[in-house]
């Protein structure tokens, strides 16, 4: 390190001991004032040092916002997101990256292009395919008289349906379909090098062998990564639950109570019971964040470089 | 680089991919063309499918003085919120970067806001900046009335646009730092020995260097805020005080569920999507042209 003046230093741990306050206040708040009572959140000055009411607040919270079964649902959408995203991304990402088949690039640009819109985007036509996801392969059979063909030899008429609102596949699938971690496997994949295969080949196991033996293990970092990156993302989510879970009672997830949480405009303004409930809610993705940070930050960078 | 060794088989890669191809035809590829069909057809009002009406559903949003305040309300949101966290992310980052005794426990907390959801954080800012509770609303007991994002519509929008800021400055020192800590000693060694104080270094020296990180999140942290602008807007504001917080995607969400107006919604979405695919668009260029540089 260049300029070892303590003058120099003192102002670098300055700036530091500030952005720690400014990163920590929210938290320190949330946790003050649902640590008080709701005589003491109330008070003008508020006072900055946690009282000892915590543990009733966060009853009340965890009661008023039906928090037990909500962090369940939250816990296996956040799962499920997780492993469903990283069997599919892993299984495409290994056939774009080792397999020489015509397509390839194509699927790859396929798979590719849907990082560029986030859900929130194209919210209202994703949305519609909600109430029947199985309408796009009927639309395909209808198009190309497959339908009537099948009804004219059979007599059987096939109407797909599959409707997602309010389920958890509903709450899933949607979030998996993207690219993210595709494209964080492919980059791993292409770093490998080609005398593994060849080994691997020469070992006389099969692709499927080589997958699993092979590259499996040797990207165990790059699971935790994706694994951090999913779990955060989906537990946080909040538009789409919103809309895909009419029957909130339940199929309601964690972050969905957090509006319910807020005081009324006219009824008791008791924020010490909302901000014990949104320590809950919060706390999951936080501590997975500061226990796993070395692999997702590495996760998170290379797959963006 | 040319991989060599490559699987053949007609089947299985086909076999791997099928479950990403559908879920991505059946979530992705549909539903946006199904906004296009929309965007460019009328729901009859008696029923009876949608009727062609070309670019009605457009000029209908472009003739809506509406729809372009909240156009420029979504730029400036993005313009200050980007400014405001990718400025502090950078200033954090080059402290870090100097790796002073003790850093370690800094660089830690600074990553905290990236693993809360936007409306957690929205809820506990909304207490912060309560105009009746004793933080940012004490000032009211001393100027009665000079703070109420209830009534004020800036002060509202101000209120959302310091927690998104907030909310970036996890992901935005993350990248970087990376970036910083990539940039060889010697560089900087070299700066200091002609003379450059460490802040011209930062300017002039660090800045150009990380000039791709700090485009690449520039770009992100404006896609962020018209994405994840709806979570905190709808815990902090519902979108007023008349309006004063509507953005695009809260429009969007508006007018498509609330209003139930599909092809309203639908040609908004078009136009948005236009917008993050640009601006994807000209990410990419500009990474391409960053591989000349080395």
């Amino acid at each position: 390190m260049i300029e070892r003046s303590p003058v120099f230093d003192a102002i670098t741990y300055i700036g530091m001991l500030i952005g720690a306050v400014l990163v920590v206040v929210p938290f320190w708040i949330t946790l003050v004032a649902g640590s008080q009572s709701l005589q003491e959140v109330s008070q003008v000055p508020i006072n900055l040092w946690p009282s000892d009411h915590l543990w009733e607040n966060l009853q009340a919270a965890w009661s008023r916002g039906d928090l037990g079964p909500k962090l369940l649902n939250s816990l296996i959408v956040a799962v499920g997101v997780t492993v469903g995203k990283i069997t599919l991304a892993s299984l495409s990402a290994f056939a774009i990256v080792f397999f020489n088949f015509r397509a390839r690039m194509i699927c790859f640009w396929l798979i590719f292009i849907t990082l560029m819109l986030p859900l929130e985007v194209r919210i209202v036509p994703t949305y519609s395919i909600a109430a029947n996801a199985l309408l796009p392969f009927q639309v395909i059979l209808d198009t190309l008289g497959l339908t009537a063909l099948i009804e004219a030899v059979s007599s059987v008429r096939i109407s797909l349906e599959w409707n997602l609102l309010n389920s958890y596949t509903g709450l899933i699938l949607p979030l998996v379909a993207t690219a993210t971690g595709t494209f964080l496997y492919r980059q791993f994949f292409m770093t490998i090098p080609d005398e593994l295969v060849e080994a691997s080949k020469m070992d006389g196991s099969g692709p499927l062998e080589f997958f699993w033996d092979v590259l499996l293990p040797l990207s165990r970092t790059n699971m935790l990564a994706l694994a951090t990156i999913m779990f955060v993302s989906s537990w946080n989510q909040y538009l789409w639950p919103l809309l895909i879970t009419t029957d909130r009672q339940n199929f309601g997830t964690v972050v969905m109570q957090l509006k319910a949480l807020i005081p009324s405009m006219n009824g008791t303004p008791d924020w010490n019971v909302t901000m014990a409930g949104a320590l809950i809610i919060m706390l999951p993705p936080l501590l997975i964040v500061a226990f796993m940070q070395r692999w997702f930050v590495r996760g998170l960078i290379s797959r963006d470089k | 680089m040319e991989r060599r060794a490559y699987y053949k088989n007609a089947v299985l890669p086909w076999l791997l991919l099928a479950p990403q191809l559908i879920l991505v035809l059946v979530f992705f590829y549909w539903p946006t063309s199904q906004a296009l069909y929309w965007a460019f057809t009328l729901e009859q009002p008696w029923g009876g499918g949608n009727s062609w009406v070309g670019l009605d559903n457009f000029l209908g949003i472009f003739r809506d003085r509406d729809y372009w305040t909240t156009v420029v309300r979504s730029g400036f949101y993005a313009l200050v919120t980007t400014g405001l966290s990718m400025t502090i992310a950078l200033m954090l980052a080059s402290f870090v970067d100097r790796s002073l005794k003790g850093t370690k426990l800094f660089q830690s907390i600074y990553v905290w806001p990236y693993a809360i959801a936007a409306p957690a954080a929205g809820v506990a800012f909304r207490f912060i900046f309560a105009p009746e509770s004793g933080l940012v609303g004490s000032i009211n007991h001393i100027w009665p009335g000079i703070w109420d994002p209830a009534t004020n519509g800036m002060h509202a929008l101000l209120m959302v646009i310091v927690c998104h800021a907030w909310l970036g400055i996890g992901y935005n020192f993350i990248f970087f730092l990376a970036a910083l800590q990539m940039i060889p000693r010697s560089i900087g060694e070299a700066g200091a020995m002609d003379g450059a104080r460490p802040f011209r270094r930062l300017l002039d020296l660090q800045l150009p260097l990380i000039a791709p990180t700090a485009f690449f999140l520039l770009i992100m942290n404006i896609i962020s805020s018209f994405t994840d602008s709806f979570g905190l807007i709808d815990v902090m504001t519902d979108g007023g005080p008349f309006d004063s917080t509507e953005v695009m995607v809260y429009k969007i969400y508006f007018d498509g569920f609330k209003g139930l107006d599909y092809s309203g919604a639908a040609a908004q979405s078009i136009v948005l999507m236009l917008l993050v695919i640009g601006l994807t668009f000209v990410q990419f260029k500009w990474v391409e042209r960053r591989v000349h540089y080395h």
